[in-house]
């Protein structure tokens, strides 16, 4: 017996709201952040993950109280992430009560940014998101950003090692060919991933039913799964995902 | 030094009625009743914190002689000296702080265990002490670390864990205990830890 496999559900905020998306568009209200932290709390979820989806737009210092709120009455990990430009932004994050703050874009377009955090704060608490699809690079993965709409020509796997190297202390890995589909993680491109870096990967993207999240651990080789839409709308609750992954011989924490 | 907020927090959800405060002034610890010792990030940035805001007579007054509480990076600055980087630490616990081994960092069935040893891991005691009351053997507690400590008497050992090699994930000595896991963050087992620490009286 050893470490344990995690289920982090996550939540992505609009405004103060939790949402989530169809490939990003079309977005449904699904309620009150702390309400729902807590509950997965209650559940037996490992940590939860807020993504601030509004990140460029109004209504994005919300993030913050809602991080104090939530952080002053759930006791898991909590991941923030969503228009992280700056040393500062991670500062504030860390602040307001998260533990690890998750940085994409921003990773892409300044690396700098990943090596000053980790240096900054450790790299236990920086996360480099990489938004990863089908494209022609030597892994066959691309990374892409805004929502996965701009290519940046970067190699999937060879920018995870990157970010690695720079400090990120966990990679967490959205396949964008499957995000919001409900057809599983791209296990190909989860596997790839996982097996190049010495950093734990998180798999995102594509999670319609339980089987899904064993196969990313036991097929993808991910340290954690990542699932939104089959928790938040009652679908499932972490607590059956774990016993799900529990049967098939994936060790967690029940 | 890390996330401090969160400690305070759980601390208030335990013990809503003994005041909690966060403090970097020598004078606060020596007034404080217990005292809990936090630290994330690089251990030998947190000892040139320490230094730079004078505490470090008061934390090895208060290590010695009120009930205290080390948590990762403040379990590992008890210690003397570090993998992570020249800086000395207290001293106040003999051995060192040592970097998992890559060579050794595999899983019984062969897969790579990767690092930083980052979740939910099982700790097992070695012995009875207050501040296991009403937690079961065994149980998980959260960890987010790449070094571990080795103490020199493994009488000071009261917790173990399991990552590529065995490593001791709690001491105690006396009025001393201290966690290479975060309580704040391990949900009912550690808030039940914290709660056994605010009402030990050593």
């Amino acid at each position: 017996m050893g470490l344990a496999k995690r289920i982090i559900p996550c939540l992505d905020v609009n405004a103060g709201r939790v949402v989530k998306g169809v490939n990003f568009v079309g977005l449904r209200d699904a309620g009150d952040p702390v309400e729902i932290a807590r509950r997965y709390d209650e559940q037996g979820a490992d940590e939860v993950t807020f993504l601030d989806i509004t990140a460029s737009s109004d209504g994005r210092g919300l993030l913050i109280p809602i991080i104090e709120a939530v952080s002053s009455q759930v006791f898991i990990p909590l991941t923030v992430g969503g228009g992280v430009r700056e040393v500062g932004d991670v500062r504030r994050l860390l602040n307001a009560g998260a533990d690890k703050v998750s940085i994409n874009t921003s990773a892409v377009l300044n690396p700098g940014l990943v090596a000053d955090a980790a240096q900054r704060f450790g790299s236990q608490c920086i996360v480099v998101a990489i938004d990863a699809k089908r494209a022609d690079t030597p892994s066959g993965w691309g990374v892409f950003t805004h929502g996965g709409r701009n290519a940046t020509g970067l190699d999937a796997v060879a920018w995870a090692e990157r970010c690695a190297a720079l400090g990120a202390g966990e990679l967490l890995l959205t396949s964008m060919d499957r995000d919001g589909t409900k057809a599983g993680f791209d296990l190909d491109l989860t596997r790839a991933v996982a097996d190049a870096v010495g950093v734990p990967v998180i798999a995102s993207g594509g999670v319609g039913e339980l089987q899904h999240l064993s196969d990313g651990i036991l097929q993808g080789h991910a340290d954690a799964v990542l699932a939104a839409s089959i928790f938040h709308y009652g679908e499932f609750t972490v607590r059956q995902a774990k016993d799900f992954m529990a049967a098939r011989g994936i060790e967690v924490r029940l | 030094m890390g996330n401090l907020r969160s400690v305070a927090k759980a601390l208030e959800h335990v013990a809503p009625h003994v005041p909690v405060e966060v403090t970097g002034d020598p004078e606060r610890v020596r007034a404080a009743q217990r005292v809990v010792f936090p630290g994330q990030g690089a251990m030998p940035d947190c000892m040139r914190e320490l230094d730079q805001r004078r505490l470090r007579p008061a934390v090895l007054e208060a290590a010695r002689s009120k009930p205290f509480l080390g948590l990762c990076i403040g379990l590992q600055m008890l210690f003397e000296e570090s993998e992570e980087g020249p800086a000395r630490g207290l001293g106040l616990l003999g051995g060192s702080v040592r970097r998992f081994p890559e060579a050794r960092m595999f899983a019984r069935d062969g897969q790579r265990l990767k690092v930083p040893h980052m979740g939910w891991n099982q700790v097992y005691r070695s012995g009875s002490h207050p501040l296991w009351a009403g937690i079961p053997d065994g149980s998980r507690f959260y960890f987010v670390h790449s070094y571990y400590v080795e103490a020199h008497d493994s009488a000071l050992g009261a917790a173990a864990s399991r990552y590529g090699l065995e490593f001791t994930c709690a001491v105690a000595r006396d009025n001393l205990f201290a966690v290479q896991f975060h309580p704040e963050k391990s949900a009912g087992a550690g808030l039940a830890l914290l709660s056994n620490f605010v009402h030990w009286n050593p």
